[in-house]
């Protein structure tokens, strides 16, 4: 067996005494597209960011390759109108890279006019093209996305992920991702992991539709329009899988 | 012939609105405008502990400031309170306690109205020296430092996922930041200090391009500021400090109206 690119391993993590996740055990080898859904405040967030290492578990351990190269996008980024900068410096801000690697990256998602555009002028759509080029900028075996196509139009939500398939159909590294939109990602990803806390269910997108605690987990989004962090599904564990 | 005093004064300003660009534009980026008051205001505790313990005072500010700078970003995101309360509660707290350690000091009486609203005109030679190595080290370690600041602005996430450290991006901010106050403190008084960070920076943010093009423009109207401020309370007899911001927020009304009529 192949050592996993990341091996996610029996987590818990606990912020100002809360528990956020517990129990989260997620491996993901090669190549592979993982994509983490899950209601509001189910700590989808989070487990991305104790992955990158930006969060610190309480228990359980996150083994990563040696020399393993993470590209990140995070679910916004701190511009408001109070930093000028360009999109050409904002790559630049990712260290020192081979001449011509950013204009390519930016080709290769689409934004080439854009590369002298101020930052905050960007639209939503433009803004998570350009922080994934600045993702795919040191050539990651790895790709973690944070709600990538949150704030974007269906349209603009379809082209996202359309070259991002493109992306990935070029190349092999692996990707990690949230969305809180099933259609449009389940058909790209090889698995998909419910989220509420802990792992409701995981494994390949038809099985995971199929499965009772997801038609739950989404029924009770639907329902609730508060959502809270107590339990409010049950578990059958005879079903769930987990892996 | 320009007068000796006014020379030194003009000098320490100068060498002030630089080393202030950089971290004035860090700290508008990153909405801290109160945690560079509560470092500030520590500043007077800092007076009132160095005349105490027989210290330089530029010693006791940089201590006192630096370890307020410490608590706060340490616990400005934890508890129960929205950050702007917390560091609202620690600026106004350190201010009060220096107020009152200042009044309680037996033996010295500290000169409140310097302490709080500074004496640029006071400055001596060796003060002009002490404040431009500060100044040297701020700008030095902004920078070495420079992509890391700008990433630990941008998001967190992002440079801690790009291989850097969080910790050392808040450590550089905050204890340049406390060196800052240190070295401003006999210039400005601690009520003024995040002035002289902000207004400049804030005025430059309209013209400004990219980040770099920002600090420079700061730091080019901060010392127009120190300039004017000083002429014109050499004219009119005004206290030395708020001249200085005045004209600072003179530019940055200048700065935004100049926006709006290029829109």
């Amino acid at each position: 067996m192949k050592t996993p690119l990341v091996d996610v391993r029996d987590i818990e993590v606990k912020v100002r005494g809360r528990r956020l996740l517990h129990d989260v055990d997620l491996r993901i080898d090669e190549g592979e597209i993982v994509t983490v859904i899950g209601p509001n405040g189910a700590g989808k967030s989070t487990l991305l960011k104790a992955i990158i290492g930006a969060i610190d578990i309480t228990s359980g351990e996150i083994k990563k390759r040696q020399g393993l190269q993470i590209g990140y996008t995070p679910q916004k980024i701190q511009l408001e109108k109070t930093m000028p900068i360009s999109v050409e410096r904002f790559l630049a801000l990712a260290g020192p890279l081979p001449k011509g690697a950013r204009g390519e990256v930016l080709a290769t998602v689409d934004v080439s006019d854009l590369r002298n555009s101020q930052m905050s002028d960007l639209s939503g759509g433009e803004l998570q093209r350009v922080l994934l080029a600045r993702a795919l900028l040191r050539k990651p075996d790895l790709l973690i996305l944070d709600e990538p196509t949150q704030g974007l139009d269906e349209p603009a939500e379809a082209r996202f992920y359309r070259l991002l398939a493109d992306i990935r159909h070029n190349s092999d590294m692996a990707v990690l991702m949230v969305s809180h939109n099933l259609h449009v990602v389940m058909a790209e990803s090889d698995r998909v992991v419910c989220l509420n806390g802990h792992v409701c269910c995981s494994g390949a997108p038809a099985h995971v539709s199929a499965d009772p605690s997801y038609k739950e987990l989404f029924g009770a989004r639907a329902e609730l329009a508060l959502y809270e962090h107590h339990h409010d599904h049950s578990h059958d564990h005879g079903e769930c899988s987990h892996d | 012939m320009i007068d000796d005093f006014l020379l030194r004064a003009l000098t320490a300003g100068l060498v002030i609105a630089l080393a202030a660009a950089p971290l004035g534009c860090l700290i508008v980026w990153r909405r801290m405008a109160y945690f560079g008051d509560a470092t500030g205001h520590a500043g007077l505790l800092g007076v009132a502990l160095g005349l105490a313990l027989g210290l330089p005072m530029m010693v006791g500010v940089a201590v006192i400031a630096g370890a307020m700078a410490l608590v706060v970003s340490y616990s400005a995101r934890r508890g129960d309170y929205a950050v702007d309360t917390v560091l609202g509660v620690f600026a106004h707290s350190a201010l009060a306690f220096g107020l009152v350690a200042a009044s309680l000091l037996p033996g010295v009486r500290v000169n409140l109205m310097e302490a709080l609203l500074g004496d640029i005109l006071s400055v001596t030679w060796s003060d002009i020296a002490l404040i431009s190595g500060g100044a040297v080290i701020i700008l030095g370690i902004m920078a070495a430092r420079w992509r890391m600041l700008l990433n630990g602005t941008l998001s967190p996430e992002l440079l801690v996922a790009e291989g850097g450290s969080l910790l050392r991006d808040r450590l550089t901010f905050t204890l340049t930041l406390a060196l800052f106050v240190a070295l401003a403190m006999k210039l400005v008084g601690v009520l003024l200090i995040t002035a002289m960070l902000i207004l400049p920076a804030a005025a430059a943010r309209p013209m400004a391009r990219s980040p770099e093009q920002m600090v420079v423009f700061a730091a080019t109207i901060g010392m127009l500021a120190v300039g004017l401020g000083l002429w014109f309370s050499w004219v009119s007899d005004a206290p030395a400090g708020p001249s200085i911001v005045v004209m600072s927020s003179v530019g940055f009304v200048l700065s935004n109206f100049w926006k709006l009529l290029r829109s």
